[in-house]
């Protein structure tokens, strides 16, 4: 018994494995990383292509346009984040383990916004350059999406965790997530407004960041109570 | 204490209980509700300036503040059936839904054809409470839609559970974010609360209108609950045998 229990690895050794684990299987599959990122660029092409290319419109739309582009490329990759490991039985001996289930499911957010809340921050520039955005509101934008989407990826750890195992999860997951996701939106996309109309910018910021530290301290136990719910 | 709160919550107790209570709500609720109407709609003085166009208010005020209250007795009885286990809490919590998420439609419907003669639109984006009552709306869509998803009861009862106790701690964040979003929209002149106090001829009819729709509220939940506590309990012996012992049945 003794012997193993000296097995037993650390909480955050355990967390790390995990997320490095999930980040080795983007890794093998690049696909699963790079759709989100094309569905990013193709939402934000649909704007301009459906509302015209005159430039004070896009000016004004931009930030709103490339939030809501971002939010929906976010959800897009939630479906997955349980899923393959429910499939092929991981998940199970996520439960079984020793370790706090909370502190594995962080695990996995982590790799979650590594492979796709932190590629569409750094893919937005580019977009952003298409909507005409000046450089100063284009750092704005970058920040808030930076914040944005941890928020986002842990609360989405919730919902995909809750849906995780039922049929046609994905309509469902969104009718969820979307309501939850909506004052990270609202501050995202304001604060990038603000900035494009040279106004002060901290208090969003502010507000962003707050939501995410109050999402990381929520979020993975209410994603652990779920997931085991969800299992048994 | 403990034992009265649980032969309270005991299934086959509060079936009986809840039927001997749900007449007096409802009638109660009519008589309120029916006082309310009529002194709201012909006794009450017209507005000095919204006209007769204010009168809305007697469904649209107690509409509004009902799909706030089921939201937090939903929550209440997830959080309690989560915690305690207690299966009598997740039905509540199950009932509660379907109604918060009519009186929001509710709220919503009156508010919009309130602002078609005061905003001159059927729906301003700038009016933060409308907006987040409209999320509130599609709090409640997702918490229904979950739990028709999952087939089994009490795996559905524990994950809609989560879900609504993570609803719960957003709910004043989302309506916080709502109302800064809309402060800074350059909106219409908006008519907002204030100007003279209420009329006391205008007030006692709204306040029994909110009593009157509380105790309505109360009498059709009781009566949901029963309904889900019957379906709950359809393979257990005591509803085998008051269905049996019941005059007229034709098992």
């Amino acid at each position: 018994m003794s012997a193993a229990e000296q097995h037993i690895p650390g909480v955050f050794t355990g967390m790390m494995a995990v997320a490095r684990r999930d980040l080795l299987l983007a890794w093998k599959r690049p696909g699963d990383v790079l759709n989100p990122l094309f569905f990013f660029a193709m939402v934000a092409t649909l704007f301009p292509l459906s509302v015209g290319p005159s430039i004070e419109q896009l000016e004004l739309s931009g930030p709103g346009v490339l939030w809501v582009a971002a939010l929906l490329a976010m959800l897009l990759s939630l479906n997955s984040l349980f899923l393959t490991d429910h499939e092929d039985g991981s998940l199970e001996q996520m439960l079984v383990s020793p370790l706090p289930l909370s502190a594995l499911a962080l695990g996995k957010t982590i790799a979650h916004w590594l492979t796709s809340g932190l590629p569409l921050v750094l893919v937005s520039p580019l977009l952003a350059m298409t909507f005409r955005m000046p450089v100063a509101v284009t750092g704005v934008l970058m920040l808030t999406l930076l914040l944005g989407t941890v928020s986002l990826s842990l609360l989405g750890s919730i919902g995909a965790a809750l849906t995780v195992g039922l049929q046609r999860s994905t309509a469902l997951l969104s009718l969820l997530i979307l309501p939850l996701a909506m004052p990270v939106l609202i501050f995202g996309a304001r604060t990038v407004s603000l900035a494009a109309a040279g106004e002060g910018v901290a208090g969003g910021l502010y507000f962003l960041a707050a939501y995410a530290v109050l999402t990381l301290s929520l979020a993975p136990f209410a994603a652990a109570a779920a997931l085991r719910i969800s299992n048994e | 204490m403990w034992n009265l709160l649980h032969r309270l919550a005991s299934p086959p107790h509060f079936y009986r209980l809840a039927a001997g209570m749900i007449p007096w709500f409802a009638v109660s609720g009519l008589l309120a509700v029916a006082y309310g109407a009529y002194a709201g709609l012909f006794i009450a003085p017209p507005d000095y300036q919204q006209g007769d166009a204010f009168r809305i208010i007697y469904v649209h005020v107690p509409s509004a503040y009902l799909s706030m209250m089921a939201y937090v007795i939903m929550a209440t009885g997830a959080g309690i059936g989560l915690i305690w286990r207690m299966k009598l809490a997740h039905a509540v919590a199950a009932a509660a839904a379907p109604l918060g998420a009519w009186f929001t439609f509710l709220a919503l419907v009156t508010g919009s054809i309130w602002g078609r003669p005061m905003w001159g639109t059927w729906w301003e984006w700038g009016d933060p409470r409308l907006t987040s009552e409209l999320v509130m709306l599609f709090l409640y869509f997702g918490y229904i839609a979950l739990r028709g998803a999952i087939d089994d009861t009490a795996k559905a009862d524990r994950a809609s559970a989560v879900l609504a106790l993570v609803g719960a701690v957003n709910v004043p964040i989302i309506h916080f974010s709502v109302e800064w979003w809309s402060s800074l929209h350059q909106g219409p002149t908006l008519i907002r609360k204030g100007g003279p106090a209420i009329d006391s001829a205008m007030l006692y009819p709204l306040l029994a209108m909110i009593l009157g729709f509380t105790l309505l509220f109360g009498a059709l939940l009781l009566r949901r609950v029963r309904t889900e506590v019957l379906y709950r309990e359809r393979r257990t012996k005591w509803v085998r045998e008051m269905i049996l012992s019941t005059p007229g049945n034709n098992l």
